[in-house]
């Protein structure tokens, strides 16, 4: 039923107001429910419009009527059917008898009537309530968590596969794959990362000028560059661009049966579809890292320079701290991050249903998940890094 | 012949398929044969289960209970590796073509060529361009499907599925969304593909004019009872089915008489 504000609704009266200036008459609508000797009579009359509220007596717990009285009944739009519908639905008759219903009007209904209600379609549009939604989500939430566990194992054994040589997917795939997201995500990376050393910088000048140790800003950007902004930044950019693209492409070629059209002619779209992109982002993630740091100290290094750094005094304090040891935690993490956001994208895109919505739906879980990961792994890391004392 | 045991003889044999998504069944105890070098037709009405069984049939979806044989080998029960063997001799087009949207038409068919036989790049690139003339896509090979209108998508599939000249064809709606000068095409294109490749089809379709031109056998899915309703030459089921609902579906619900002849 639509709603509408209840000014919106013509009522009777302000139609008749209406008819006034025409020169047809439109009679407001009525329905008459009458029980006499056992049998129940409906005497509609009028003109049932979309918007005229009709008038409707005594149909409270009447049962289907046995004849029907239309001489007065005028014009009729869907109201009329839906209305004599709906009260066929709440009495619940088997073979409802129609007599007595001008001819359109019966013909109408007929139509209606012609297939019966499916009973099953209506149970299975039966949403649960209370307890058992809770236990059909927990089982859900269970059932996925498992599904992903398969798909690990899947990608492992993918792997063998495809270093025993008896799996393959087309190079083409592979190198688009990486000229996407490796070259493609070169400008945004560089704008992020170069903006975020800044920010470090500026931050960082804030304190340590009041100690006068503004020089230890090549310290705090270095480190912090190469150690967690770098390849974060990298990884929450290449979620949203590359994580997200996966999920979209591999969704919607399972909404358009291409997936399944692999499956029959003997490709196995596992190794098909998600190698080639884990391979491509695993090999691509560490060196965005680096050119990430790079442009990240940069950035610092030009806050500094406005500061009264020069950038080889920057370059000479921050390489008291940033050695090797430090530069290679950052792309240790990045190999991970980039092996969690493929896998989440292609586990999602590979889920998908079959509508367009479905394959929105799982590209918005794709991105959700890949960054929830990658925080997960970044924390794990930094538990591990202070027990090694790295 | 007992229900489970299938018959050595025909192409394919489906004996006692019930399809069911979890517990909602769709079809139960299908039990049919299609013979070398028949046309055979899936049809029924709208939400029937057609394509869900034409899926069973290629190992998209397992059997909740009940197997398919081809050439009497069992085909539920084998391995995934032996299944292989079984799918490389299918051809499958899909409802709406299913062409890889990344590839252009040629490198669809290519795709197929490349993995499964050792021949050149030359000579699959004649094959493919072969097959798309077949269905009339002739100078359409470097177009991607998403350039093409959805009518050439749906026949490029077809010269996919045809890529690997398969024994078994299976097509999925192949004229829907058709004009009647294509779908006759495609009726002519089945009738000689079959006649000189030695084919069998197994067609998914509703389309009554191509059914009664093509097909020499079929089975009939009725809704209403969750099970095939008919299985035969669709001409004979059309005037002597003993199922009302199958007569009134080959009549376009005009004729529901069991003796009327047209």
């Amino acid at each position: 039923m639509v709603c509408r504000p209840e000014s919106f609704r013509l009522s009777p009266k302000s139609l008749a107001g209406m008819t006034s200036r025409n020169t047809e008459t439109v009679k407001p609508p009525q329905a008459v429910w009458k029980g006499e000797g056992g049998k129940m009579a409906l005497m509609l009359s009028g003109d049932w419009k979309l918007g005229v509220t009709p008038d409707i007596t005594g149909d409270e717990s009447a049962p289907w009527p046995d004849s029907f009285d239309t001489g007065q009944l005028g014009t009729f739009d869907s109201t009329l059917p839906a209305y004599l519908l709906r009260k066929l639905r709440d009495t619940e008759v088997e073979n409802p008898s129609l007599e007595g219903l001008r001819d359109d009007l019966r013909g109408l209904m007929e139509l209606a009537l012609k297939v019966p209600e499916r009973s099953e379609a209506k149970s299975k549009a039966d949403e649960p309530h209370g307890i058992s939604r809770l236990g059909m989500r927990s089982s859900r939430a269970w059932l996925s968590l498992m599904a992903f566990i398969e798909f690990t194992g899947e990608t492992v054994l993918s792997i063998l596969r495809f270093f025993t040589g008896r799996a393959g997917f087309r190079a083409r795939d592979f190198w688009l794959t990486v000229q996407e997201c490796g070259a493609g995500a070169l400008p945004i990376v560089a704008l992020i990362s170069f903006l975020i050393g800044m920010i470090l910088a500026f931050v960082g000048n804030v304190q340590l000028a009041s100690f006068g140790a503004s020089l230890y800003i090549a310290d705090l950007v270095g480190i912090a560059m190469v150690r967690e902004m770098g390849v974060m930044m990298t990884a929450i950019i290449m979620s949203g661009r590359t994580g997200a693209a996966f999920a979209a492409h591999i969704g919607s070629m399972n909404a358009n049966q291409e997936i399944d059209a692999l499956k029959t002619f003997g490709f196995n779209p596992f190794d098909f579809l998600v190698l080639p992109r884990l391979f491509a982002l695993v090999l691509m993630m560490p060196l965005l890292t680096i050119y990430s740091n790079v442009i990240g100290i940069l950035g610092g290094m030009l806050v500094g320079a406005g500061v009264g750094i020069p950038p080889q005094l920057f370059l000479t304090e921050m390489l008291t701290t940033v050695d090797l040891t430090q530069g290679s935690l950052g792309i240790i993490k990045s190999v991970f991050f980039g092996a969690a956001i493929s896998m989440a994208g292609c586990f999602h895109g590979m889920r998908s249903g079959s509508s367009s919505a479905a394959v929105g739906e799982a590209t918005t879980r794709a991105v959700v998940a890949s960054i929830t990961a990658i925080i997960i792994l970044d924390s794990a890391f930094a538990i591990i890094f202070t027990i090694l004392d790295i | 012949m007992s229900a489970e045991q299938p018959d050595p003889t025909a192409k394919i044999s489906v004996r006692g398929l019930t399809m069911a998504f979890g517990s909602f069944v769709v079809m139960s105890d299908l039990n049919f044969d299609v013979r070398e070098k028949d046309i055979f037709i899936i049809m029924g009405g709208s939400g029937c289960g057609k394509s869900t069984l034409l899926r069973h049939m290629i190992g998209l979806m397992e059997p909740k209970k009940g197997e398919v044989f081809y050439n009497g080998e069992n085909f539920t029960a084998a391995e995934p590796a032996e299944r292989l063997a079984f799918i490389r001799r299918f051809g499958v087009m899909y409802q709406s073509g299913a062409l890889w949207s990344s590839m252009t038409l040629a490198e669809n068919i290519a795709m197929p060529l490349e993995e499964h036989t050792d021949l050149g790049h030359r000579e699959i690139m004649d094959l493919a361009r072969y097959k798309l003339a077949l269905v009339g896509l002739s100078g359409y090979e470097d177009y991607y499907p998403g350039q093409v209108s959805g009518g050439m998508n749906k026949r490029a599939g077809i010269a996919r599925a045809l890529a690997l000249d398969p024994e078994v064809m299976f097509l999925d709606e192949p004229g829907a969304g058709l004009d009647p000068l294509s779908t006759q095409r495609l009726d002519e294109l089945i009738l000689r593909l079959r006649d000189s490749l030695g084919s069998t089809f197994v067609i998914v379709t509703h389309e009554l004019a191509s059914i009664f031109a093509i097909a020499n056998h079929s089975v009939f899915l009725d809704t209403d009872i969750r099970t095939q309703g008919a299985t035969g030459d669709p001409k004979l089921l059309r005037d002597q089915s003993e199922n009302e609902t199958v007569r009134l579906f080959l009549n376009r619900g005009e004729t529901p008489g069991p003796t009327t002849t047209p």
